[in-house]
Formats: structure tokens, C-alpha cells, sequence
């Protein structure tokens, strides 16, 4: 595969040799002299020096026939650009932009870019569960259709002890999909007369917009 | 008409003079604050340090409320991003961006920004200088 990465800092280059070692066609692009001098002596004519978002120099590498364009400067909105340049003049399939804001995450989405990678959002996300009381841990996102697993822990004071499930008003876009008991050593998959317990882990499949009710019904 | 401002070096803090001598309602942004000096003392709009791209400082711009946003700082895609930002996120009913390089100005034009790229401009302006 052809695989095209814009910006040469730690996580192009250890993106870019990765993807050699497995054998994969790689170009990566660094505007910075210094940075793609360093680069090419490892990485010789993988390494191109030049401004990648610079329409010009897409076309001159053929990114059109690149399978994978991953936008990985420290710049959000570099990223952006060389992402829809990408999609929209060379109908590159994929597309992957490394966000460093991650509030940048929703605009991104929204401006079309196939898939986002935030560091400080994953890094966000293991804190957050250490802190459960916080919020709803994202295990995973699946953008096109709006829907997301999460894991939560329920608490020692949570309103949904005692009752069933099925009384608890769950909404219909939210299923909750595998329960891991503190006692228990196997996971139980939940029906409408599980009664959940304090320390319960529970990992649920939910669209966006039944996000916060989840969370109102197992935290209160 | 309100009017916020991404950019305020020489063509940012030029188009804020005479926009708020028009009367209109300007706020500038710009990340380094030593910039806002070029608008002079007497500047009656409201000043916001921090990226055009980030969705709190444009709020705090009064992009929410904002008719047009002018995205001119010296980063093409800080300007297409601020300009999309502003239409896409915030629904202002005109963003326009300038763009330097050209191949990017078409694209983004193309693609329903309204754009401007000084460098064709200016180009095309110095060739009818020597023609004449």
C-alpha cells in the first residue's frame, strides 16, 4: 500500500517505520530543513523535504495514487487542509488527521475527515478512568452511525441498584452489553431482570444522544 | 454589521479601521497581543488574544452572534479553518478567507468558501502596470 505521511516529528517517523518494516510503500513529508535532513539519513528517499499542503507538491508525489494520507503535524488545521486537499482534489480513500486539541475532534467530524487520532484525548480518557465518577469511558466510537461502547462503573449510591433493568427506563438506542461483577470471574450478559450491584462494570453500546440519560440512570 | 476578525496584521488591522469607522461592530483576534498595537490607541472594538481556530476564543469574539468573520492571518489553513469553523459550527452566514496559494484558494473555492489570494491579485495587477 501506498501510504503518504505528512509531517516528519516523532509520530511521522515512527509511523513512517513501522509502516517500512511491514512492507508498505511510504513517503514521508517534512517542511522543516533540519527535521528532513536528520530523517533522510534514515530513512533516504522515503523522506521528501517540502510544504505538504502545498497542492502543487501533492500532485508532483502523486497522492493520487496513495491509498492512505496520515496528517500527523503538530499543526490541527495543517492537518485539516492536507487531509480534505487529500479527499477532495485526489480522491484519496483514506484519510487520518492527528488532532492535539481534541475539541478539534467534533469540528473535524463535521468538516469530514474520515478518522481522527488525539493523543490527548486517549490520554484524557485513561485518567478519566481512574476518576469513573467522572465521565462515561469511550471505548470506542463509531463515527458514520453515531454510536458508542462505553464502560462505567456503578456505584455505591447509584439509583438503579435494586431494580431490574427493565424498570429503569433505559432508552431504546442504548443496550447494556456485558456486565463484570467484583465477586463473579466470568462476565454476565445482561437481560431485563438482571439486578445490577455497587462495583459492577458495565460496558454499554449507545448512540450519542442517550449518552448523558445512561449516565443520569446509573449514576442519578 | 458585526464583524470578527482573525488576524490583525497589516491587512487585519487596516480592514478593522475602517470597518468600525463604517460603523460596523468589529472584534479582532490574534494570538500575539503585541499585534493589536497596529490598531492604535483609540480602537473602539473589542480585542481577544487566542487562535481564530479555537471555538472558545471565537465565542469570546462574539462569533455566535457574528455576521461575517474575515479570516486574514498569515497561515493559509489557520484561515480555512477558522472560515470553515465559522460556517460549519457557528452558522455565520458569510466566513472569508485569504489564501496565498493559489491551487488551495481554487479548491476551497470550489469547494463554497468565499476566498481571495493576494498572490494572483497582485500578480495580475503588476502585469497590467507593465502593460501599461
Amino acid at each position: 500500500m501506498y501510504v503518504v505521511v505528512v509531517g516528519g516529528g516523532k509520530v511521522g517517523y515512527y509511523l513512517a517505520k513501522s509502516l517500512l518494516e511491514t512492507g508498505h510503500e511510504v513517503l514521508v513529508i517534512e517542511k522543516d530543513p533540519r527535521k528532513y535532513a536528520a530523517l533522510a539519513d534514515e530513512l533516504g528517499a522515503n523522506v521528501m523535504w517540502g510544504d505538504g499542503c502545498e497542492a502543487a507538491l501533492m500532485a508532483e508525489i502523486g497522492l493520487g495514487r496513495a491509498a492512505v494520507v496520515a496528517a500527523v503535524t503538530g499543526d490541527d488545521e495543517d492537518n485539516l487542509v492536507i487531509c480534505q486537499v487529500a479527499r477532495r482534489k485526489f480522491n484519496v480513500p483514506r484519510t487520518i488527521a492527528r488532532i492535539n486539541n481534541p475539541k478539534n475532534e467534533g469540528i473535524f467530524r463535521k468538516l469530514g475527515i474520515d478518522v481522527t487520532v488525539s493523543s490527548t484525548a486517549a490520554i484524557l480518557s485513561q485518567i478519566e478512568q481512574l476518576l469513573p465518577a467522572q465521565s462515561l469511558l469511550h471505548l470506542l466510537t463509531l463515527r458514520s452511525v453515531g454510536v458508542s461502547f462505553v464502560e462505567l462503573e456503578i456505584p455505591a449510591n447509584s439509583p438503579a441498584l435494586g431494580r431490574p433493568l427493565r424498570q429503569l427506563g433505559i432508552p431504546d438506542d442504548c443496550i447494556l452489553s456485558l456486565i463484570v461483577r467484583l465477586d463473579g470471574t466470568k462476565g454476565i450478559i445482561p437481560y431485563g431482570d438482571t439486578v445490577l450491584e455497587a462495583g459492577d462494570q458495565v460496558i454499554a453500546v449507545t448512540s450519542e444522544a442517550s449518552e448523558p440519560v445512561l449516565r443520569r440512570i446509573l449514576w442519578g | 454589521m458585526r464583524i470578527v476578525i482573525v488576524g490583525c496584521g497589516r491587512v487585519g488591522a487596516h480592514l478593522a479601521q475602517s470597518l468600525v469607522k463604517k460603523d460596523h461592530q468589529v472584534s479582532v483576534v490574534d494570538r500575539n497581543g503585541g499585534a493589536f498595537a497596529r490598531l492604535g490607541g483609540d480602537f473602539p472594538g473589542s480585542l481577544v488574544l487566542g487562535t481564530g481556530i479555537d471555538e472558545d476564543v471565537l465565542r469570546k469574539a462574539g462569533i455566535e452572534q457574528a455576521d461575517v468573520l474575515i479570516a486574514v492571518t498569515n497561515g493559509d489553513n489557520t484561515n480555512i479553518m477558522a472560515a470553515q469553523v465559522a460556517r460549519e459550527i457557528f452558522g455565520v452566514p458569510r466566513a472569508i478567507c485569504r489564501i496565498y496559494d493559489p491551487l488551495r484558494e481554487e479548491i476551497y473555492r470550489d469547494m463554497g468558501l468565499e476566498t481571495t489570494c493576494p498572490t494572483i491579485l497582485g500578480a495580475t495587477r503588476i502585469e497590467e502596470i507593465l502593460g501599461n
